[in-house]
């Protein structure tokens, strides 16, 4: 090895510890915050303790907001893949002009700020009359959520083998048993990875919910926000400790499911 | 053409495109027309007014740079990172795929807040400066404009990495050495074929990373505070606190002709460099 690649070598070992311990860090501060008693979030904590958890049981509005978040999330994704898929197959098989606009467009609410998005529905479903909030969520999400699927699922399709299809039908399927037994199959690890990243991206969305929750129907994000910052406790670092948790599950159920190179590429 | 038009898988996606043709396109197309009709019909004067304000020129600096500097570190950080994810045996890139993967799959709320304890003058960074001598005495990053940086990048840094590996594993190795065998030093081979190789990954990155800085909500609310404004931050405000709508949709529509220029920009130079390949 040569000195300018043994540079290169040691550059790269660099890289990916900085990384690692970059991305990390937060993750790793909240947990080891939410054990601790300090109120002021000393670190290393004084003294392990469990009293911020215990808060967790009457913190005001947290239960409430992460049933709504559920909801919401569960909606905007079934109806994402529903739609998504369908508009994907389009893409793919489909032979007519403007494919690659409908596609950009499809994609494009990711691209752009989601508080001016926001805004324009908020406006819009004013104009249409539209006022009751969590509905108007959970119809907002929807397009936060179709942009994962359509990409992923394009994607999947476009390595498809479609005279597979063919094949089954030669040896007997009837075509409605055919997509099932072939064709959904081999999208369901893309259905898997964008739905747990449109799941996520509607549970985390913050900029467009704002403008749609009110004093009684709020989202998780929206709720934490306010806590952070009207009562600055471990609290919230016990609730974030809970969500690191079930993106953990999360992260061993996609890699079982799907792997996690695969997931890299969402 | 109109045969064309004729084939039935069309209809498929005509559900997903008039759903976002209803609640998406046309709200922002109305956001748009709004914001640029006066009582006298077609008029651009609130954007005139919006930058006789020297306070507002303050805030476009702001976002600009803001959304700069976090390209920059992400940049440093994302493009040997993307080099070392893609090149490096199995353990060390499941850790940096773990690392990468499970932030992403925790809200931004919860990264910001977990940066306000970082940042701290006790905090992480600063007893960590302190411990390598970089520092003399305990300094609170929290609410400064570096504290914003080194926050929102950490929060971003996974959209440089992945674009950059996506691209690096595809090269193949052997025009490097093909490179060599033809007498080219490492630098050289480096400069010449495999970076190049990676510009239309860097470019999306850097696509990605800018624009979610420019239009960052979230964290510089819980990062550096109401005395930092930027155009999103102001808008947010304008909407939820000032009850400012014109102020407001004016800069919305800077703050969406500035995101589609950074898409539209970036997809032609990506383009432009894969097909010099």
């Amino acid at each position: 090895m040569t000195a300018v690649e043994r540079a290169a070598q040691a550059l790269m070992w660099i890289a990916a510890t900085v990384t690692v311990v970059f991305l990390m860090t937060p993750l790793v501060v909240t947990v080891a915050v939410s054990f601790g008693s300090s109120s002021v979030f000393t670190l290393p904590p004084p003294d392990w303790s469990l009293r911020w958890y215990d808060r967790l049981t009457n913190a005001r509005g947290l239960w409430p907001s992460l049933v709504t978040s559920i909801e919401i999330a569960s909606f905007s994704t079934a109806v994402a893949l529903a739609l998504g898929t369908l508009c994907a197959i389009a893409l793919v098989r489909g032979r007519f002009p403007g494919r690659e606009a409908i596609s950009t467009f499809l994609v494009s609410p990711l691209m752009l700020p989601g508080l001016v998005i926001g805004i324009a529905m908020l406006q819009g479903f004013k104009a249409a009359g539209l006022r009751e909030p969590l509905s108007s969520l959970m119809l907002a999400h929807v397009v936060i959520t179709l942009p994962y699927v359509v990409r992923t699922v394009v994607g999947a399709l476009s390595l498809f083998d479609f005279s597979l299809i063919d094949a089954a039908r030669t040896l007997g399927c009837s075509y409605p048993k055919a997509l099932t037994r072939v064709l959904v199959p081999a999208l369901a690890p893309a259905f898997i990875t964008s739905g747990m990243f449109a799941f996520l991206a509607s549970m985390d969305n913050y900029p467009i919910s704002i403008f749609f929750t009110d004093a009684w129907t709020k989202t998780l994000p929206i709720q934490m926000l306010q806590y952070v910052e009207e009562n600055p406790d471990p609290t919230i670092a016990a609730i974030s400790s809970g969500l690191v948790v079930l993106a953990i599950l999360a992260l061993v159920v996609g890699d079982r499911l799907v792997g996690l190179r695969k997931l890299a590429d969402f | 053409m109109t045969r064309a038009f004729r084939d039935p898988v069309i209809l498929l996606a005509v559900p997903a495109v008039l759903y976002l043709v209803l609640l998406y396109a046309l709200p922002l197309s109305w956001l748009l027309a709004k914001s640029s009709t006066g009582p006298g019909g077609l008029t651009i004067k609130p954007y005139i007014d919006f930058f006789a304000d020297p306070f507002n020129w303050r805030v476009v600096g702001n976002t600009l740079g803001s959304a700069f500097w976090v390209t920059v570190v992400c940049l440093a950080i994302g493009f040997p990172a993307g080099f070392a994810l893609a090149r490096a045996g199995a353990l060390v890139q499941i850790a940096m795929l773990i690392s990468i993967i499970l932030p992403l799959s925790v809200g931004v709320v919860v990264k910001a807040f977990a940066w306000q304890i970082v940042l701290r003058r006790d905090g992480v960074v600063s007893q960590f400066l302190l411990a390598i001598g970089v520092w003399d005495e305990p300094q609170r990053l929290l609410f400064t404009e570096p504290g914003l940086v080194l926050g929102a990048a950490n929060i971003f840094l996974p959209f440089m990495i992945l674009p950059i590996y996506s691209v690096v594993k595809l090269i193949d190795p052997r025009l490097s050495e093909a490179g060599a065998t033809l007498g080219a030093t490492p630098l050289y081979r480096f400069l010449r074929v495999t970076f190049p190789l990676t510009l239309p990954g860097v470019v999306s990155g850097i696509a990605f990373v800018f624009s979610m800085s420019v239009s960052m909500y979230v964290i510089p609310s819980l990062l550096i505070g109401d005395r930092y404004q930027t155009l999103s931050t102001l808008t947010g405000r304008s909407f939820l606190f000032m009850r400012n709508e014109q102020l407001g949709s004016t800069t919305a529509v800077i703050l969406l002709v500035l995101a589609v220029s950074i898409v539209v920009g970036s997809g032609w130079l990506a383009k432009r460099l894969g097909s010099t390949e």
